[in-house]
């Protein structure tokens, strides 16, 4: 313990083996449903990680085991250096939540009464609470509404407000479990363009529960992938990709409508838009590269612009789960069941 | 701002924050205290607020304590005395009672909606905060349309202490002041053990009102009416008798009864601790069950 | 007529068949309704006892049925001023029963009747059982038990009935809560749920006699202690008929009204 009274040398998240099961009761018969299994995972100060997985798949046993809300079956786990059940008090200070579903927020008061409230359950001396609380304000841009009941909120509102809630007390982990769930475009770019610009200035680490694809595009650098309780996958996002064999995607605008490039070598042709105006390729980065099919596309057309995107996200992710369901035919209807419910995710 | 002279450091780079005052220096108890009163401040604030619906609550709640006195005047008026009691003495056992038991109410009524608390997730949001939790979900909410009910208890009780022949000093003022005092804790310790208990009873409202409003009509009765069965529950294992019923007996010197010695009316205090310890390992119970496992 | 029949039977069935999942709540009940029936006969017989055994037409033994059929009675009579009609008022839901070619009162009343006719399983048989056990007075002759039943079904579908006049408020009043809880304190207690309506000093029980709760409740324990004879039982249904015409009457007409503002505001 350093002097400043916690652990800052460690990392920030540090599980081995954690393994939580439940038993259930179906109809008359007990059943054993292991929610996490075997997660190994250790996540260093000042990382951005983003955390995916179906419904159901363990993401929110496995933060309410992280912050003490749940006791583990099995397994250790460590946040900010102290054990989440035993140390949950002083854990508490550490730590920011937000929940995307659940509000910390006190339902009838004005959102500044909640901070007021807040900075006191969290000891802010009159100063902090005041350099804070404006420069939160400031940021998320909630002076409109600092009056208003929290219930009267729109999503949007009341987000970034549980947002600030949550960072009040400078915490150095901040866990966001969905929270950009129902929100429109324009405010999820902005929730997002605030926590990469926060963890820019002041190093809070990040754990992101979504099933939002754009969320972990633009926040994370680090993905892990949970599916039936195991960790599936734990890298970045590119070597998702390619883990996956997902293709990339050239992006044509050319000069004048043309009919669709099929028969490209080693590339697909995608989809046209506009009557030919732009087209889009995929194309196996293992096999081909993009400077070859932009040289063969530019050979039979006149482009006048391109980009190359990266594998679209949830085809990635709809690999993972499939590849991991491979080999067990009786998995082909969980397979059905995990592929509606990433395609049903927003971007 | 606090960390404004690490502002160099650059992106991906590990940021060691200064400790704040609030962490290093020792919590005073007006620190510790701090947010508990935040909160009950704000609740009370938001109650007397929305004025008409608090007037409505005053007023149903003063009714519903009214009814409840009536109850007992309309069975004591019809006969000569019940249980060695006449109506101006039960009067002030239901005084002591009815007082303590809405005075507990006002605090710790709403800890037996737990079921609501754990359907809203509000209980996992009280986990991430730095304090215990009993002491938040206890803080959480005050009830002060209660205040109408514990005046019609204030009032039974300054009946009682005026219309009956107490013989006035510092003992019966000492046993006056421990009564009201213990009665209030044991009552709250009913709310406490209705909690704790509905972690493991899922809709165990019902169940927890058996004691806890039972138990509260039990204490505004004259227990030398109750057999046996009636002295054990209400009179031991749910202190009741202790909060009314016995001081009563040892203000008014009345004969002790069947297994209620009058001299118990001075153990207030021990009841409110067995009520007490029974109520936290409730609690103790239910949190672990709660999460899965030992704490 | 026959369709009409089928379809408040079907809905009488329904009410009952909700009632049946809440089974766990339903032995909390019965711990509860043992606990109140135990503490009202010990505090009840004393007072019958110093009244030397007889008190106002209750020996002990009517006496234990007046406290063990009240508590049976608990979970069939709307002694709290809630309803579905409340609820359904407030969220506008009530719209859509407007839209049913069905008495919107009839089937209201109904649901909440079959509801309550459920309850008596898990509450009202334990009670009884428990009161049998206890010893407690019961008629000999078969036709007492037949007014009974009649006077119990009278009484349910009157609370039911001056219930919904409660939850038709909401057509009016923003917030039904002060008359609900009104309602509630007043109901028990002038429904005699904690001491009998019988030993009100007259003054209070004429008031109550004014209120259609007295019929709710004391009426049908009234017969089935036997404390009145088949006169008196006949007596006591024909004024619960008269309470339960004016209560649906001016039920009828509050939900033609409350249509009718219902339609002039455009829900």
């Amino acid at each position: 313990m350093s002097a400043t009274g916690w652990d800052e040398t460690g990392p920030i998240i540090e599980t081995s083996g954690l393994t939580r099961t439940f038993t259930v009761r179906d109809g008359a018969r007990r059943r054993r449903l292991t929610a996490v299994d075997g997660l190994t995972v250790t996540i260093e100060p000042g990382e951005a990680v983003g955390y995916i997985g179906a419904n159901g798949a363990g993401k929110s046993t496995t933060i309410k085991m992280l912050t003490g809300i749940l006791v583990p079956t099995r397994g250790t786990v460590t946040t900010c250096g102290l054990r989440p059940v035993k140390d949950r008090r002083r854990l508490a200070r550490q730590v920011g939540v937000v929940f995307g579903q659940r509000s910390q927020l006190w339902w009838d008061l004005p959102v500044r009464e909640s901070f007021r409230i807040l900075a006191a359950i969290h000891d802010l001396p009159a100063a902090t609470e005041r350099e804070r609380t404006g420069e939160l304000v400031e940021h998320l841009e909630m002076a409109d509404f600092l009056a208003t009941p929290v219930r009267q909120l729109s999503l949007g509102q009341r987000m970034r407000a549980e947002i600030a809630a949550a960072l009040l007390h400078a915490p150095r982990l901040v866990i966001l479990d969905e929270p950009t769930i129902g929100l429109d475009v324009l405010s999820k770019q902005r929730l997002r363009e605030f926590l990469v610009a926060r963890r820019r200035t002041h190093g809070t680490t990040l754990l992101l529960t979504t099933h939002d694809m754009g969320d972990v595009e633009r926040l994370c650098d680090r993905i892990l992938v949970i599916d039936r309780g195991r960790l599936a996958y734990d890298g970045d996002l590119a070597g998702l990709g390619r883990t996956t064999g997902a293709q990339r995607v050239l992006v044509v605008d050319l000069a004048a409508p043309a009919p669709d490039l099929t028969g490209i070598p080693a590339a697909r042709h995608l989809g046209s838009e506009a009557h030919g105006l732009r087209q889009r390729l995929a194309f196996d980065p293992d096999r081909t590269t993009a400077a070859q099919v932009f040289a063969a596309v530019a050979a039979r057309v006149e482009v006048r612009d391109f980009t190359v995107a990266e594998p679209d996200i949830e085809d990635v992710v709809r690999r993972l789960y499939a590849r991991q369901a491979s080999g067990s035919p009786q998995n082909a209807g969980d397979d059905a069941a995990t592929m509606t419910t990433v395609t049903n995710t927003q971007r | 701002m606090d960390d404004a002279g690490l502002a160099g450091a650059g992106p991906g780079q590990v940021r060691t924050l200064p400790p704040r005052a609030g962490e290093l220096r020792r919590r005073s108890r007006g620190a510790r205290l701090r947010p508990y009163r935040a909160v009950l401040a704000s609740r009370a604030r938001s109650q007397a607020t929305y004025r008409a619906n608090f007037a409505l609550d005053l007023a149903s709640s003063l009714l519903t304590a009214i009814a409840e006195l009536a109850e007992i005047w309309v069975l004591f008026r019809s006969v000569t005395g019940i249980g060695g009691l006449d109506f101006r003495q039960i009067l002030l056992v239901f005084g002591l009672a009815d007082l303590t038991f809405s005075l507990a109410d006002l605090m710790f009524g709403h800890c037996d909606r737990l079921p609501t608390y754990l359907r809203a997730g509000t209980l996992d949001v009280f986990y991430l905060r730095p304090q215990p939790l009993l002491a938040q979900l206890i803080t959480s909410d005050i009830a002060l349309r209660r205040l109408a009910r514990a005046s019609v208890g204030l009032a039974a009780l300054v009946a009682g202490l005026v219309v009956n022949d107490v013989a006035w000093g510092a003992a019966s003022m000492a046993l006056l002041a421990l009564a009201l005092a213990s009665g209030v804790a044991t009552f709250a310790a009913l709310f406490v053990t209705a909690a704790g208990l509905q972690f493991f009873v899922v809709d165990g409202r019902e169940l927890t009102n058996s004691f806890v409003y039972g138990g509260r009509y039990a204490a505004t009765q004259p227990a030398s009416v109750w057999p046996h069965s009636l002295v054990v529950v209400f009179g031991y294992v749910f202190p009741m008798a202790f909060t009314g019923f016995l001081p009563s007996l040892r203000l008014l010197g009345l004969p002790s009864t069947g297994w209620l010695p009058s001299w118990l009316g001075w153990c207030g205090p021990l009841a409110a601790v067995w009520a007490w310890t029974a109520a936290l390992l409730c609690w103790r119970w239910g949190m672990r069950h709660y999460r899965g496992g030992g704490g | 007529m026959r369709a009409t029949v089928r379809v408040y039977w079907r809905l009488l069935h329904a009410g009952f068949r909700r009632q049946s999942t809440y089974r766990l709540a339903a032995l909390g009940g019965l711990v509860a309704n043992t606990t109140f029936g135990l503490l009202k006969m010990a505090v009840l017989f004393a007072t019958v006892r110093a009244a030397g055994g007889e008190l106002a037409g209750y020996d002990l033994a009517r006496m234990s049925t007046y406290v063990w059929l009240s508590q049976g009675l608990l979970g069939s009579l709307n002694l709290d001023g809630h309803s579905e009609m409340a609820d359904r008022i407030r969220d506008g839901q009530v719209a859509v029963d407007f839209l049913r070619p069905l008495d919107v009162q009839a089937a209201s009343i109904t649901t909440e009747v079959g509801r309550a006719l459920f309850s008596l399983l898990p509450r009202g048989i334990p009670a009884v059982a428990l009161g049998l056990v206890v010893g407690m007075a019961l008629p000999e002759s078969p036709t007492a038990y037949a007014l009974f039943a009649l006077s119990l079904l009278l009484g349910i579908v009157l609370s039911m009935a001056t219930a919904y006049l409660v939850g038709i408020s909401g057509f009016w009043l923003v917030e039904t809560r002060g008359v609900q809880v009104c309602y509630m304190v007043l109901s028990g207690f002038l429904a005699g749920l904690f001491v009998p309506v019988r030993l009100f000093p007259a003054w209070l029980g004429s008031v109550a006699q004014a209120t259609p709760f007295p019929a709710m409740m004391t009426y049908p324990v009234d017969i089935l202690a036997g404390r009145v004879g088949p006169s008196g039982a006949l007596e006591s249904i024909a004024v619960q008929l008269a309470w339960l015409a004016g209560v649906v009457a001016l039920g009828q007409a509050l939900t033609r009204a409350g249509r009718h503002r219902l339609e002039v505001q455009g829900g």
